[in-house]
């Protein structure tokens, strides 16, 4: 049997800077992930990556990544995207740095 | 030290030139991803978790105070401050952005510094002794042989379509500092007879598979060596498995070829080679040598140094753990550690670069040394200077006495900034430091070396650690496996699973256990936890780790 679809984002690191980017649902490359489009839907999924990957010249290896609704968005089932979301561990760079 | 020929200059500005423009084609939308990544590999740029990284080769981990000083300033030009040393006596810029990138490695070869071949499937920069040049137990000075093997190898166009990285260490001592035997090749400058003359290993390596490298050639004449060495990588060039990543180290075709057949191959390739080389290269090497001449020592009174070993119990603790022997009387190698406790291991700050240039300038000959282990070294300073100097240290947060302690910790990046990570390393290393300083049990404990990787690649040197971790994803849980008994000394071993892994709140606790173990059982307090290891086996550490009822499965 085919396993069930889990809800997704699409997701990339920017061209210039390197850093997370997903994909949100007015076609803009956002930095946090809350501001993602939700993918819940697996053909509508596929596509929306397509059309990511599609665009090389903004940004670098875009995949889907697992996520969960929560109440202000989504948010990552796995630690790597949550880590990906924040920022290293060690100091406080990255979107952690631009969040607070 | 050596330094650029015209020639080297040359070169390094053109390949520089080229990647300017590369980059630009990458902006402007002309390449693609997958046309610009093999050229930005090629050129040490690497893209991480969170950003670009930029890779830069420090061969054989030699540096002078302005290159030095250099580095500190990319790290506030262009990244956030500061860098990372690495176990392959590399440093690591972690946030450069892609368009700055050509800009940093045209700063780089205003010092004869670049990035090429940090990356990819060629020979990678040639590593060696830290304490070259210094040692009070070297035979001859290893840096002249790695800086030849550099030249050979930079861009040799037999090489550049390996079948996977290639990496050699050089040491010029009966004891190892180099961790040769986890090496593709390693060549340990050895002397028979009175004649110098090289021993070859091959075929070691950490990874997937670790391997011990195993003698190739008991005894190689310097004049053979590169033809040798061509022969080498040039039968592993044809026989080296290309169908699977994972099996094309040279560590793999030893294993499946067995050390003779490959013996029997590269002296068949050694025998066409030889003639090509018509000493031109042992020209070449006399011209090194030279460029590596020792400096000026003096001879001054040490009567300072005593007088602040005596009275300052704390300039004690740092002289008897961060020095070592020096090959001129009233000189010592210090070691400044990178590992003050709870700090990053590796990382230095663009302002404690500028410090540790200073110091290399004004007491230390202008030599500065990147270890393996992730630390700097002073490796020529009069015990004169010595009170000055940690002063000075102490006052920038780099006077830390740990060196070779339980918080002398090697851990790469891990999944804080590695793409390829399975679990972090960075923290766990953070909090064993931290706990064992507030337990002040590092002095007590001795010497030990903790090793820690994020992933089955081992860039943290895990299996030759005592006490080894590696962190795993385990059903989307950070998990962390250990192993014990390693050892990358001469003597080297690969460490020994001790069973399932621990979770991430679980693995300083289970780290404390078998220190708490090895504490009860040593035969004294000179015993170190190495020896007590060997001595008594896994099944203590394994009951200590196992059976405590707090422990929660994690596997
Ligand atoms: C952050 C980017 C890095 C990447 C993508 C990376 C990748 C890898 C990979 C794939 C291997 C296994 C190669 C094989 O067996 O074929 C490896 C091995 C190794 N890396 Fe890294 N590494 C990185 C950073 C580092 C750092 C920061 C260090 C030092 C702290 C390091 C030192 C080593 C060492 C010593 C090995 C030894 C194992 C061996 O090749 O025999 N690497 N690395
Ligand atoms: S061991 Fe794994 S996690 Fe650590 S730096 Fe190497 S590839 Fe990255």
């Amino acid at each position: 049997m085919p396993k069930a679809f889990t809800p997704k984002v699409v997701t990339a690191n920017a061209l210039l800077e390197g850093d997370v980017v997903y994909l949100s649902e007015d076609d803009r490359w956002v930095r946090r992930l809350n501001e993602a489009e939700l993918l819940t839907d697996e053909a509508h999924a596929d596509l929306r990556l397509i059309e990511a990957q599609a665009r090389h010249a903004e940004v670098v290896g875009a995949y889907l990544a697992d996520v969960k609704p929560g109440p202000n968005g989504p948010e990552p089932t796995h630690f790597r995207e949550d880590f990906r979301r924040t920022g290293p561990s060690n100091h406080a760079h990255g979107k952690q740095a631009e969040a607070s | 030290m050596y330094r650029y020929t015209d020639f080297d200059a040359a070169f390094v500005a053109e390949r520089n030139r080229q990647f300017r423009a590369q980059v630009e084609r990458r902006i402007n939308g002309s390449l693609t991803e997958d046309e610009f990544k093999p050229l930005r590999l090629m050129n040490g740029l690497y893209l991480q978790l969170h950003a670009y990284m930029l890779r830069v080769a420090i061969p054989y981990g030699t540096l002078s105070g302005s290159q030095m000083r250099q580095l500190a300033y990319i790290a506030d030009r262009w990244d956030k401050g500061y860098g990372h040393f690495t176990t392959r006596q590399n440093i690591q810029f972690n946030w450069p952005k892609l368009r700055d990138v050509p800009d940093m490695l045209d700063a780089l070869a205003e010092v004869q510094m670049h990035a090429i071949q940090t990356s990819g499937n060629t020979i990678r920069n040639v590593t060696a002794d830290h304490f070259a040049g210094a040692a009070a137990d070297e035979i001859a000075d290893p840096r002249p042989v790695a800086e030849l093997i550099r030249q050979w190898s930079t861009d040799h166009p037999e090489f550049q379509f390996l079948p996977r990285k290639f990496k050699i260490a050089v040491s010029g001592s009966e004891n190892d500092r180099a961790v040769l035997r986890a090496h593709d090749v390693a060549v340990q400058i050895v002397e028979q007879d009175g004649e110098i003359g090289y021993r070859i290993f091959v075929g070691g390596g950490l990874g997937r598979t670790p391997m011990i490298g195993k003698v190739l050639r008991d005894f190689l004449p310097e004049a053979d060596l590169l033809p040798y060495l061509e022969a080498v990588v040039s039968v592993w060039n044809l026989l080296g498995r290309r169908d699977n990543k994972y099996k094309a180290r040279i560590k793999i075709t030893v294993h499946e070829h067995g050390i003779s057949e490959i013996s029997r191959l590269v002296e068949d390739r050694f025998a066409v080679l030889r003639p090509a080389f018509s000493g031109i290269d042992q020209a070449l090497f006399d011209t090194i040598k030279a460029d590596f001449a020792a400096p000026d020592f003096a001879h001054r009174d040490s009567a300072d140094f005593d007088r602040a070993y005596d009275r300052d119990p704390v300039f004690r603790a740092w002289a008897d753990t961060n020095l070592s022997d020096h090959r001129i009387p009233g000189y010592a190698i210090a070691q400044i550690s990178l590992k003050a406790h709870g700090a990053t291991p590796g990382d230095a700050t663009s302002s404690q670069m500028r410090v540790l240039a200073d110091l290399a300038e004004r007491y230390g000959h202008d030599e500065l040394r990147i270890s393996h282990e992730q630390n700097v070294v002073l490796p020529h300073v009069h015990k004169a200077d010595l009170p000055q100097i940690h002063t000075i240290l102490k006052a920038h947060g780099l006077a830390t006495a740990n060196i070779g302690k339980i918080s002398d910790i090697i851990a790469c990046p891990g999944m804080d900034y590695c793409a390829l990570a399975t679990a972090r390393s960075i923290p766990v290393a953070q909090k064993i430091a931290t706990r064992f300083d507030a337990l002040k049990l590092e002095h007590e404990i001795g010497d030990l070396k903790i090793k820690i990787s994020g992933c089955i690649n081992a860039c943290g040197h895990h299996h030759v650690g005592h006490i080894g971790i590696l962190g795993l994803d385990r059903a989307g849980v950070e998990t962390y496996q250990i192993t014990l008994g390693g050892d990358a000394t001469q003597d080297a071993a690969l460490g020994d699973r001790t069973g399932p892994g621990f979770g991430y709140d679980e693995i300083v606790p289970a780290i404390e256990r078998l220190i708490g173990t090895y504490l009860d059982l040593r035969g004294d307090a000179q015993e170190t936890f190495l020896q007590t290891y060997r001595r008594i086996g896994m099944a203590p550490f394994k009951s200590a780790l196992y059976d405590s009822e707090t422990r929660v499965a994690a596997e």
